[in-house]
């Protein structure tokens, strides 16, 4: 039995009238790559952003249900959510680095959380683009601006600044959807990586991706967790017909 | 940490403040309008304001209070002023966006912002100096001071405002639609007149009413350019005085809180309701054009 | 062929109303750079007035349009950019945000001399500042908080999303997020739009004339509670005010050139720090 990270227990969320997310039960394994696949609007993003209470910033979100995030009840009003999205980093479908240096990027996180030892931040700034495969392109760049990066560096870029932080999970929001095959393979490698010290869930439409990089995955259709199981057996042996048919490319 | 959510809280308190007192002085500038105008009404009555032509509250013995001739004399100047400049500024609008190169855009469009930054008193200014004596000359005038003047003013002043805005509105045509235009054989002046300026009618319509409402509320140039004599002007030709001249001439010399003192606030009110009403229709119309886009 | 001559025609007239906009433009600028440049001198520039300001500079017109434009930015800007953030980042998009927003919109078309009015009844004298710099300040200022609320708001629409919760997700406060990120992408944009405004504010008559612009004054203001001169109100009383206007045209033609210079100036900044605020964030995109 594996150790599980995070555990989401009967979620469900409404944007004012309309249910996004119904019933979702959910875990997910720590040390391990959970992919979230399913077609257009069936709430993965959702799913996923519930988990750092990103929808905090949207008024019309509601949500019952629990998350427990080990012993911390995500959900809960009185958690931190400052300090709990410093547990739980996130990478978005585009990158977006902030307009400073590749070097402040980086560094950000730290920054806001207090550190200004400057030894220690270029300590924690190149051991996190190095975590990021990024440290050999920029290393002699460090004060340029992250946005001359390529689209490819700068998803890179995006890891390393959440991996600054040292995040026990990190949250990857279709992270690939907006690079080239070279850039995919490069930040797939690096996901493969990153797993041996962090809990990965990432969310794709692109089922070889799910199949290269996770561990498990997770199949969901109109804001319904439909399947879940070991990929190879999601992948190869689907229980549910809406499953078969979506990894088989009938729909999505 | 607990101080970092202190601070978070904080500035969410100090941003709210600063709106509270923004929207509160200029919901101010509406009260303070209203109550010091009923403290006009109190002396003069409502039928005399709006219906009397004759404005003499200096006058010894029996004031009057009319604004009738000013409110004729700025819907004069402004009217004249649109009729310059609308033309002018559609034709240069379509110009720069249909047909001016963009070379040739980059540069006229910040020489019109250029046109849109002289500041009224400089207008008025150029009112006395270069068109008074011009339009004494062509028309054979003993001095050029007048509602005409004025307009010429007014027009150059609503111009950039009015090219902006209707060149926004020309762009925003659909390119299919002269495209449609021109593989039916119409040439580009047909495809202009018949199809890419009938389709964003409103968008200039919001133009001209923006140009409206700068005219309309300008201060300095008719107050130095169109003579200011208060009585019912005849035509173009006359010298006039608008609301906000009176304005402008009188507050300063005017005793605090006698009837004349709170009469000069009517005025400004009815010229801020008139202006707010332009502004609105303006936001209106544009606001539908807008759902139509879509 | 009937089609193709009323098609040259057409074009003909567009391009005659677009030459005539910009003659406007050339007659004003040659005018006064004609006229007005010759006064214009070092001295001029910063001399008193002397002789019934018949001769002498302008100097303490332009210490009081500095002053005045000035004092209204610091009072304006601060409320502004704070109205700006509250209104973009944390007021829920509701009708009274909607109301609060086109009520902002509609104050930036009051005509200036209902400021002026507002500026007597409230500053001069129900806050009992009398006509002072400070009064006149407070006026002007008020006349360009619309602008600076208006062009904030998009100045700081124009910052994306996906970059505001970058910092959000990172376990930053949403103060944090506002102060390290959005307004330093945001800044180039607000202040373009302040320096619009001040080059509005420095141009505006209307509003400082009751309020505190004095017709002459030997001194320059000693405190914000003195009158004060100004390039746009000197110009006034030199074309239409003065004993000997004729005499003083001269005068009034390099006042007015001193006075187009400056706000030509603040504008050509502006535009400036627009061109490299759209540069910047177009690499974001």
């Amino acid at each position: 039995m594996e150790k599980i990270k995070i555990d989401i227990q009967e979620l469900d969320l409404f944007f004012d009238k309309k249910q996004v997310l119904k019933n979702v039960s959910l875990h997910i394994p720590a040390g391990k790559i959970t992919a979230i696949i399913g077609p257009s609007g069936c709430g993965k993003s959702t799913l996923l952003r519930s988990l750092n209470r990103m929808h905090d910033l949207n008024p019309q979100a509601r949500l019952s249900g629990k998350i427990m995030l080990d012993e911390l009840n995500i959900l809960h009003g009185n958690t931190n959510v400052v300090h709990l999205r410093r547990r739980i980093g996130m990478v978005f479908q585009k990158p977006n680095p902030f307009p400073k240096s590749i070097a402040e990027n980086v560094s950000y996180g730290l920054k806001i959380n207090g550190l200004h030892d400057k030894k220690k931040l270029a300590e924690a700034v190149e051991n996190s683009l190095r975590a990021a495969a990024l440290w050999d392109e920029v290393k002699d760049d460090l004060d340029k601006s992250a946005l001359d990066l390529s689209g490819g560096q700068q998803q890179r870029l995006c890891i390393a600044r959440a991996v600054a932080v040292e995040p026990e999970v990190i949250l990857m929001d279709e992270p690939c959807s907006a690079l080239d095959p070279i850039s995919t393979a490069k930040v797939e490698e690096l996901m493969l990586e990153l797993k041996k010290k962090y809990t990965l869930v990432i969310v794709t439409h692109n089922m070889q991706q799910a199949q290269r990089v996770s561990d498990f995955t997770a199949f969901m259709y109109l804001g319904e967790l439909i399947e879940v199981g070991e990929t190879r057996q999601i992948f190869q042996k689907p229980q549910h017909d809406l499953t078969k048919n979506y990894v088989e490319g009938h729909f999505g | 940490m607990n101080q970092r959510l202190f601070w978070d809280k904080f500035f969410e308190k100090v941003f709210k403040g600063t709106a509270w007192v923004a929207v509160l002085t200029l919901v101010g500038i509406f009260l303070m309008l209203l109550i010091n105008s009923a403290r006009a009404f109190e002396t003069i009555s409502f039928a005399e304001f709006f219906s009397g032509t004759a404005w003499n509250p200096a006058a010894y013995g029996e004031a009057t209070y009319g604004i009738g001739a000013m409110l004729f004399s700025t819907l004069l100047v402004t009217i004249g002023a649109m009729l310059i400049a609308v033309p002018l500024g559609i034709g240069a609008a379509a110009f720069l966006s249909e047909v001016a190169s963009p070379r040739t855009r980059n540069i006229l469009k910040p020489a019109i912002e250029m046109l849109a930054a002289v500041p009224s008193v400089v207008i008025g200014f150029l009112g006395i100096v270069l068109v008074a004596p011009a339009l004494a000359k062509i028309f054979d005038l003993p001095h050029g001071l007048n509602a005409l003047n004025g307009s010429i003013l007014l027009a150059i002043m609503a111009l950039p405002t009015l090219i902006s805005v209707t060149e926004d509105a020309i762009h925003a045509v659909p390119q299919h639609y002269k495209e449609a235009s021109y593989a039916l054989g119409a040439n580009r002046w047909e495809t202009l007149l018949r199809v890419t300026l009938p389709s964003c009618t409103s968008g200039i319509l919001v133009a001209i009413m923006l140009g409206l409402g700068r005219a309309l509320g300008e201060t300095m140039t008719v107050l130095m350019a169109t003579g200011n004599a208060t009585a019912m002007p005849n035509g173009f030709f006359d010298s006039v005085r608008t609301i906000t001249a009176t304005v402008a001439i009188e507050m300063g010399e005017v005793p605090f809180g006698t009837p004349h003192y709170f009469s000069l606030f009517a005025c400004a009110l009815v010229l801020f309701l008139i202006t707010l009403l332009v502004n609105i229709a303006a936001e209106r119309v544009a606001a539908g054009y807008r759902r139509k886009g879509q | 062929m009937k089609r193709k001559i009323i098609q040259i025609l057409g074009m003909a007239l567009m391009i005659a109303a677009t030459l005539v906009v910009v003659a406007i433009l050339g007659v004003v600028l040659f005018d006064l750079t004609a006229k007005g440049a010759p006064v214009l001198s070092w001295e001029f520039l910063t001399q008193s007035p002397k002789k019934g300001m018949t001769e002498g500079g302008i100097f303490p017109a332009i210490f009081g349009t500095t002053a005045v434009t000035l004092l209204s930015t610091m009072l304006a800007t601060p409320l502004g950019i704070g109205c700006a953030i509250f209104l973009h980042e944390y007021a829920p998009d509701n009708a009274f945000t909607r109301l609060i927003r086109a009520s902002i919109r509609n104050l930036a078309g009051v005509p200036s001399i209902v400021y002026g009015l507002f500026g007597v009844a409230i500053f001069v004298q129900f806050l009992g500042m009398g006509a002072s710099l400070l009064a006149a300040g407070c006026t002007l200022g008020l006349l360009t908080l619309p602008s600076i609320i208006t062009t904030t708001e998009e100045a700081l629409r124009n910052v994306p999303r996906l970059t505001r919760e970058g910092a959000l997700a990172l376990g930053a406060t949403k103060w944090e997020t506002i102060r390290t990120v959005v307004l330093p992408s945001a800044l180039p944009g607000i202040l373009t739009g302040v320096i619009l405004a001040l080059s509005r504010g420095a141009g505006e008559t209307a509003p400082i004339l009751f309020t505190g612009v004095a017709f002459y004054s030997r001194y320059l203001p000693g405190s914000v509670f003195d009158e004060f001169m100004a390039l746009p109100y000197h110009l006034y009383i030199l074309s239409t005010q003065h004993h000997a206007i004729e005499e003083v045209r001269p005068l009034a033609y390099a006042t007015a050139l001193t006075l187009i210079l400056l706000v030509f100036m603040l504008n050509l900044t502006a535009f400036w720090a627009r061109a490299r605020w759209q540069r910047s964030l177009g690499a974001g995109k």
